[in-house]
């Protein structure tokens, strides 16, 4: 395994038109961070990276070590840092927050470890939120994609039901349509299989497989989970603020 | 519907007790606030109704006062080394009248900020009819004139004033006063005035202001006849009456009027003034009463969604994450406050018109002071829209400090758990 990853790597790094050809979707470039609370800390230091169009990445390492911190960094949900992102070579950094939101809209999906569902609401009306957000469809074109999106991860059937009342892992599907719904460039995984058993980490591991070879969608997750970190296409590890590995 | 509002709905759907509970404080403070203020505003709109149908807008009368502290001697004798004392001092004997009264009514007339003039003789009586003995005032007036000065034409309880001029020696007699006497339309009366001089009366109608102090005590007759009672001549008036066009200037004209004749000249605020005073207190006290409703309602809703917002954080937080800014969650809870406002405005006034006609339904206390039959309760559109303009206010100030803190709501510090 540690040889394929390796090999993985040495081929991005040595033909940019491999396998995951053509420009960097998303570009990270020398990005610091401090915590000053309860006492300063450098959490990232200088981290630096690309990630191809369809790419499937894991951001691995131990407690504390910044790999989460990192990716709240490039989900634009945080902006207090040094250095600079780039998604489809658009300079996110800087921009105001209200331009920051409608980006995220756009063109990022969110997985996280719980499901973080709104409870008032069906599993439907759910994805369908982020859609009628973007404001692009009329109501019932909103509700048309979310429902495709549903029926795509098997859960047509519960899409009247109120989100509180379904299972872990169908709750974990919906959260995943909902992540998918406005076909964002890149979906952001925050330990997406940390909260489910073996066999839905499973069916969420091949959804999101499938969705980075076959629909050409970039994948971050950060994980804990190694099995699941060696079945990606490329493991990002991190130590101490600094990526040691990639 | 755009999707802020329909989360918000939703919002509220998803809790009906809560938000009904939010919705009844709001409910009930508007529903009070319209009650007092109907019931006061009426009260107040009936007492200055009954004020202003019983005195003149201004009254000229010759205000007479006995003043020692300052001697004529003092103008002769230089007082820088003595000082001149007189014993006893005695005030020469003044009639209480407006001298040249023909002409200041004249003058009036011809003004044309005045409505109507009309001169007035009052005197102290006794009323004596069998044994039965009373004080009081009698008025001469020139009934016509008078009637266009004070609503007496409205307050006739028996007879009418035109019997005056018809019937010889008539007179018209308070209600609570003519009870007293126990008289009735058609009884002859006795009048004797403090010089001993007495006339006798047939009672040709009675009234009733409303005002105890009015229908206990006072009489009409024409104004010859009390000029014969009391032994003077035709020009002897003691009080002018005027009636202007717009009561509202009554205080200034006044003053005016006081200046130009050298009489004092009472605008009607004046001569009410404990019940102006009344009223105004019973205004301050609406104020502050509805205000603290409100204000108590307005907390209500700022605690339930200060707590609403604090069980809501992941969802703020995961609504971020999807793109919604801090404007988007600042309008969701806002329009989840306003809701709460309109509704609770809405069946507030409900309320209070319920409650209102409730108490203009209700039998007022029958007592000698007061002539209603019913609490005295305004229904004015005004007052309904700035109770539905305040609490829509209230309650989008109560909910805007919470709904601020909701769109600050760090999405990250949430997400990471």
């Amino acid at each position: 395994m540690q040889k394929e990853n390796n090999k993985i790597s040495d081929e991005t790094k040595a033909s940019p038109s491999g396998r995951f050809g053509g420009a960097a979707v998303l570009k990270a470039v020398s990005l610091n961070k401090f915590f000053y609370e309860p006492e300063e800390f450098h959490v990232l230091k200088n981290v630096s990276f690309e990630v191809k169009k369809g790419e499937f990445v894991s951001i691995v390492g131990k407690s504390g070590c910044g790999k989460s911190t990192l990716l709240y960094l490039l989900s634009t949900m945080d902006t207090d840092y040094t250095g600079e992102v780039f998604v489809n070579d658009v300079l996110l950094t800087g921009k105001t927050q209200n331009e920051l939101a409608k980006f995220r809209n756009e063109h990022i999906g969110f997985v996280f470890q719980f499901h973080f569902l709104l409870p008032e609401f069906s599993a439907l009306k759910n994805v369908m939120i982020p859609i009628q957000k973007l404001g692009k469809y009329s109501t019932s074109e909103c509700e048309d994609r979310a429902y495709e999106k549903l029926k795509w991860l098997d859960m047509q059937n519960f899409a009247t039901k109120l989100s509180s009342k379904l299972s872990g892992g169908q709750q974990q599907r919906v959260a995943i349509a909902r992540a998918l719904v406005n076909d964002p460039t890149i979906i952001m995984g925050d330990e997406p299989t940390g909260n489910l058993d073996s066999t839905n980490t499973k069916i969420v591991f091949e959804i999101l497989k499938d969705i980075s070879k076959n629909k050409g969608q970039t994948i971050i997750a950060v994980t804990h989970d190694l099995e699941f970190a060696e079945n990606t296409d490329r493991i990002i590890e991190m130590k101490d603020g600094e990526i040691i590995r990639q | 519907m755009n999707v802020n509002f329909e989360i918000a709905k939703t919002h509220l759907l998803a809790k009906p007790r809560q938000t009904l509970i939010a919705m009844l404080g709001v409910t009930f403070g508007i529903g009070m606030y319209i009650l007092m203020i109907s019931f006061m505003q009426g009260f107040n709109e009936f007492l200055q109704d009954t004020l202003l149908s019983s005195t003149p807008d201004i009254k000229i009368y010759n205000d007479i006062k006995t003043d020692f502290s300052h001697s004529i001697l003092d103008e002769i004798y230089d007082t820088s080394k003595t000082m001149n004392v007189v014993h006893h001092p005695k005030p020469k004997d003044i009639t209480p009248n407006i001298k040249s009264s023909a002409r200041i009514i004249e003058d009036l007339k011809s003004d044309e900020r005045v409505l109507a003039v009309s001169p007035v003789l009052s005197t102290q009586v006794f009323y004596v009819s069998g044994p039965v003995q009373i004080n009081g005032t009698l008025s001469g007036v020139n009934i016509l004139e008078e009637a266009q000065l004070t609503g007496l034409v409205s307050k006739m309880k028996t007879g009418k004033i035109e019997n005056l001029l018809t019937i010889d020696n008539g007179i018209l007699m308070g209600h609570s006063l003519a009870n007293k006497l126990n008289v009735r339309t058609g009884d002859i009366v006795t009048l004797a005035t403090p010089n001993g001089t007495s006339m006798r009366f047939r009672v040709v109608g009675t009234f009733q202001f409303g005002v105890g102090t009015l229908d206990n005590v006072k009489c009409y007759v024409n104004l010859s006849k009390v000029q014969q009672l009391v032994g003077k001549d035709n020009q002897y008036v003691t009080d002018i009456g005027i009636k202007l066009k717009n009561y509202e200037l009554a205080t200034e004209i006044a003053a005016e009027f006081a200046n130009r004749y050298g009489y004092k000249a009472d605008d009607w605020k004046t001569t009410n003034a404990s019940a102006m005073v009344s009223i105004l207190i019973r205004n301050v006290m609406t104020i502050v009463v509805s205000f603290t409703l409100l204000a108590v309602a307005g907390f209500g809703i700022y605690n339930i969604m200060s707590m609403t917002i604090q069980n809501k954080l992941k969802d703020i937080a995961i609504l971020k994450a999807e793109g919604f800014s801090s404007g988007d969650i600042r309008t969701i809870f806002l329009t989840e406050s306003v809701t709460i406002g309109v509704l609770g405005a809405l069946t507030g006034l409900l309320l209070g018109f319920a409650m209102s006609s409730g108490v203009y339904s209700l039998p007022f206390p029958k007592n000698d002071f007061i002539s209603i039959t019913h609490f005295p309760v305004v229904f004015h559109t005004k007052h309904y829209l700035f109770g539905l303009a305040f609490g829509i206010i209230t309650t989008f100030l109560a909910g805007l400090m919470p709904s601020i803190r909701a769109g600050k709501v760090d999405p990250v510090a949430i997400l990471r758990g």
